[in-house]
């Protein structure tokens, strides 16, 4: 789709960019990444007086080096892609630090229009900004608006398109002076960088030696490799810094910071802002705090905030996953009787539907629970809890923000790794996003609760719940203290600044938390749809083929046929029942005799001189194999294993593993144990893989089964031991 | 008024000063400037987590949070009573 003009959002964090791109697009938005990393990449179009304008929502900012990788990617679309106009959105309750971004887009020189928002905040707090003035000293269109409730929406698109119009992208570059001690040295480079023709065609030559002189590593990477230039600059750059550290004290860095903030203040401070009374909206919030970050009060809400979202996240939720499981139910009914008993049929009930309906099952919760943390996000909660937990989880080379993730995976029961190891995303720095990703999926996720929750009704009786309470302690122990071990060997590093804003309480607005919780789920349901489509069906396989040899399946049928014929002529009832009990013990056991010759009975039964160590049998091994599919395939696949079939539910599996032989606690706890933290399913890997590298999803297959495995083994021969 | 020099980490909760030097560098002292804390800004401290650490202050009408051990590199002039 070709549009007639490009425009860019760019903004701090936190200054309401996404709401005014939700306001201005609606719905007509896609979300993707950027080539390569990991940020959000959100695109949508307009139509503003039968013109099309594509809107690019750029990653939040509060500068434009090469730090992070939002600053490098915001910066590179704007040089790159040259948009017809920029759109800075700032938060006008705190001008000045909002425009530190604004002044290096208009020293890059970009056609800018600069959106004053939350000015509904900003006038009721009795703070008075001169828009007018304002303008008439940046001059740039300046605008009011409230991104939330839409207001000075359509202004604001139209001087952006005036801007664009006029200038024909044309850039004009400010500068402004950094004092005696840089200017005369970025003069120089200047004139080495036009003279060198240095990137001079994307860049303003001064802003490159600003770059240069703030220690951009992008730029400096390219001028080395462009030669002379390179050296020449690095001369100079080294000469400057010597001497701004004897006479100054203070590095280039510092200094071109100090100037940038003058400069702004020397805007501000002409009479644009006046203040008549107290500043009301930040006064609430610190009273709020004072509440909510409180030494005792604090981290209690913390715990009820969190329980409380889980315990509506399953309730809520568990309605409408009903009915998504009566659909796929009535599905493979209606299937089941359209074709013939068979293979086909067996593909499509027991692989597709059963697998595809099995994670599309978790939908509504994910929707669910997505509300509930874009909730907590949008309205600022959840940086306070990263700055209440940052004390604790730095002890652990962690970093206050990976309390979310670890939650969202299961910190509560019932979580999910594949949102929790998305939500990873938000950590600023790559060490202890890799930390978290790679520690997150130990928790008890809604997969491995029905499976603890099977083995704790089977041998702890009458103690599931708090069999369910010392496995989500253990996987909190053991994430953290992995996370620990990771960080001091192969993620070793030093712990990245915390230096965080704490947004003033706002109550989220109803799009905003829709649009992002759709976004979502629609990504995990993509997932069902293909990658898991796939999976069932080689699940299905392996457990499908080689099917038995003719003269056994003969067998089973003249056995199973004989039976019938007897309690067909069978004239009392109780006889009748027995026979029938009877055939359907012979099915059981056609079905596990069927199992165990497939591929995967067979990998389960030559992996059992290992896995014997463990307590595990082949039947545990196929559960366990199939569950690194995904997780819920563990109950089923011991449901088969064990020839219960699928018409008796969980409590008649536990029944019959309490009484088989084979399985005692040292089994069930070691089970427990291996479930809770071995390789994470086949899509938490998968998102693994596309949040940092496929080497470290692989990584993170090997290393946690291998410990998983330890540990189970430790705990069976300590249990066997201990039993004697 | 006798004026006084103190780290940022010595500051108590609803104390307020002015920043006299920042000695970060590299990444930290690229994010303490980015968030506006240079020179001649006017801080207060508004809280500290329940375990004493971050601490969290307000400058330029926005609150703040960083680590003691980040504070450590930020010297304020407060006055003292």
């Amino acid at each position: 789709m070709n549009a007639d003009l490009n425009i860019a959002l760019a903004g701090n964090p936190n200054a309401g960019k996404t709401t005014m791109f939700n306001a201005l697009t609606g719905a007509r938005q896609s979300v993707g990444n950027y080539p390569g990393v990991t940020v959000e990449k959100r695109e949508g179009f307009m139509n503003f007086e039968n013109l099309r304008i594509n809107v690019v929502d750029l990653p939040g900012t509060y500068s434009l080096t090469a730090y992070t990788q939002e600053e490098l990617v915001a910066r590179n679309y704007l040089v790159n892609e040259r948009p017809h106009a920029v759109i800075d959105i700032v938060d006008a309750n705190s001008l000045d630090r909002n425009l530190y971004l604004g002044l290096q887009f208009m020293e890059l020189g970009i056609p800018m229009v600069l959106a004053l928002n939350m000015m509904d905040e900003v006038r009721r707090s009795g703070k008075r900004i001169d828009t007018k003035k304002l303008s008439r000293l940046l001059h740039m269109p300046v605008v009011e608006t409230v991104a939330r409730t839409g207001e000075g929406r359509q202004e604001l698109i139209r001087e952006a398109v005036a801007c664009g119009r006029k200038r024909q992208g044309e850039w004009k570059p400010l500068k402004i002076s950094y004092g005696p001690d840089l200017d005369p040295v970025l003069l120089d480079m200047c004139s080495l960088i036009e003279a060198a023709g240095f990137m001079s065609d994307r860049y303003p030559a001064r802003w490159l030696a600003l770059k240069y002189l703030e220690g951009d590593i992008q730029i400096r990477h390219l001028a080395a490799q462009a030669g002379e230039i390179g050296e020449q600059l690095a001369g100079l750059r080294e000469k400057t810094e010597n001497h701004c550290r004897i006479t100054l004290e203070a590095s280039p860095e510092a200094i071109i910071a100090d100037y940038r903030y003058g400069f702004i203040a020397s805007v501000t401070k002409q009479g644009v802002i006046s203040s008549t009374g107290q500043k009301e909206r930040i006064i609430f919030s610190d009273k709020i705090d004072r509440v909510l970050t409180h030494r005792f009060f604090g981290p209690s809400l913390m715990i009820s905030v969190l329980y409380l979202m889980f315990v509506v996240t399953f309730r809520i939720g568990e309605v409408p996953m009903g009915w998504v499981e009566a659909f796929f139910t009535r599905l493979s009914a209606a299937v089941s009787d359209l074709t013939n008993p068979g293979l086909l049929r067996s593909l499509l009930v027991d692989g597709i539907i059963a697998g595809v309906g099995g994670v599309l099952g978790f939908v509504p919760l994910i929707m669910v629970m997505f509300l509930g943390i874009s909730f907590l996000e949008d309205s600022g909660y959840m940086a306070r809890m990263a700055y209440m937990m940052d004390r604790v989880l730095r002890i652990f080379g962690l970093h206050g923000c990976s309390v979310m993730p670890f939650i969202v995976s299961g910190g509560i029961p019932g979580g999910c790794a594949v949102p929790g190891v998305m939500g990873a995303r938000t950590l600023p720095s790559d060490l202890e996003k890799l930390a978290t990703l790679l520690t997150a999926p130990f928790m008890p996720c809604g997969a491995k609760v029905p499976v603890f929750l099977l083995l704790g009704g089977a041998f702890f009786r009458g103690s599931a719940a708090s069999v369910l309470f010392w496995i989500t302690i253990g996987a909190w122990v053991t994430a953290l203290l992995v996370a620990w071990v990771l960080r001091n060997t192969v993620i070793r590093g030093e712990a990245t600044p915390f230096v965080m804003e704490l947004p003033p309480y706002r109550l989220p607005t109803l799009k905003g938390i829709c649009i992002h919780t759709w976004e979502r789920a629609w990504q995990y349901i993509k997932k069902a749809g293909t990658f898991i489509l796939a999976i069932s069906v080689l699940i299905w396989a392996a457990m499908t083929f080689p099917s038995l040899p003719e003269e056994k399946m003969v067998s089973f049928e003249k056995e199973q046929k004989r039976i019938a014929a007897l309690a067909e002529s069978a004239d009392d009832e109780k006889k009748t029942e027995d026979l029938q009990a009877l055939l359907r013990d012979s099915r059981n056991r056609q079905a596990q005799a069927a199992l165990r010759y497939s591929l995967a009975g067979r990998i389960g039964t030559g992996l059992e001189p290992v896995s014997l160590l463990a307590g595990f049998d082949w039947r545990s091994n196929i559960a366990l194999i199939g569950g690194v599919a995904a997780k819920e395939v563990i109950v089923s696949t011991l449901g088969t294993a064990y020839a219960m079939g699928g018409e008796s539910g969980e409590s008649g599996l536990a029944e019959k593993l309490r009484k088989d032989p084979h399985w005692n606690v040292a089994n069930a706890v070691s089970f427990i144990i291996f479930v809770m933290l071995y390789s994470p399913c086949f899509v938490t890997i998968v998102t693994m893989a596309k949040e940092s590298s496929w080497k470290w999803a692989a990584f993170s297959m090997i290393y946690t089964t291998i410990l998983a495995f330890a540990l189970a083994v430790g705990a069976y021969q300590a249990g066997i031991f201990l039993g004697r | 008024m006798n004026r006084q020099r103190l780290c940022l980490r010595e500051m108590a909760v609803n104390q307020r000063g002015t920043i006299c030097s920042v000695k970060a560098e590299g990444e930290l002292g690229r994010r303490i400037r980015d968030m506006g804390l240079v020179p001649n800004t006017e801080v207060t401290i508004v809280g500290r987590a329940p375990l004493k650490d971050p601490v969290a202050l307000r400058l330029r009408d926005f609150t703040l949070s960083l680590r003691n051990n980040e504070a450590d590199f930020i010297t304020v002039e407060v006055c003292g009573n």
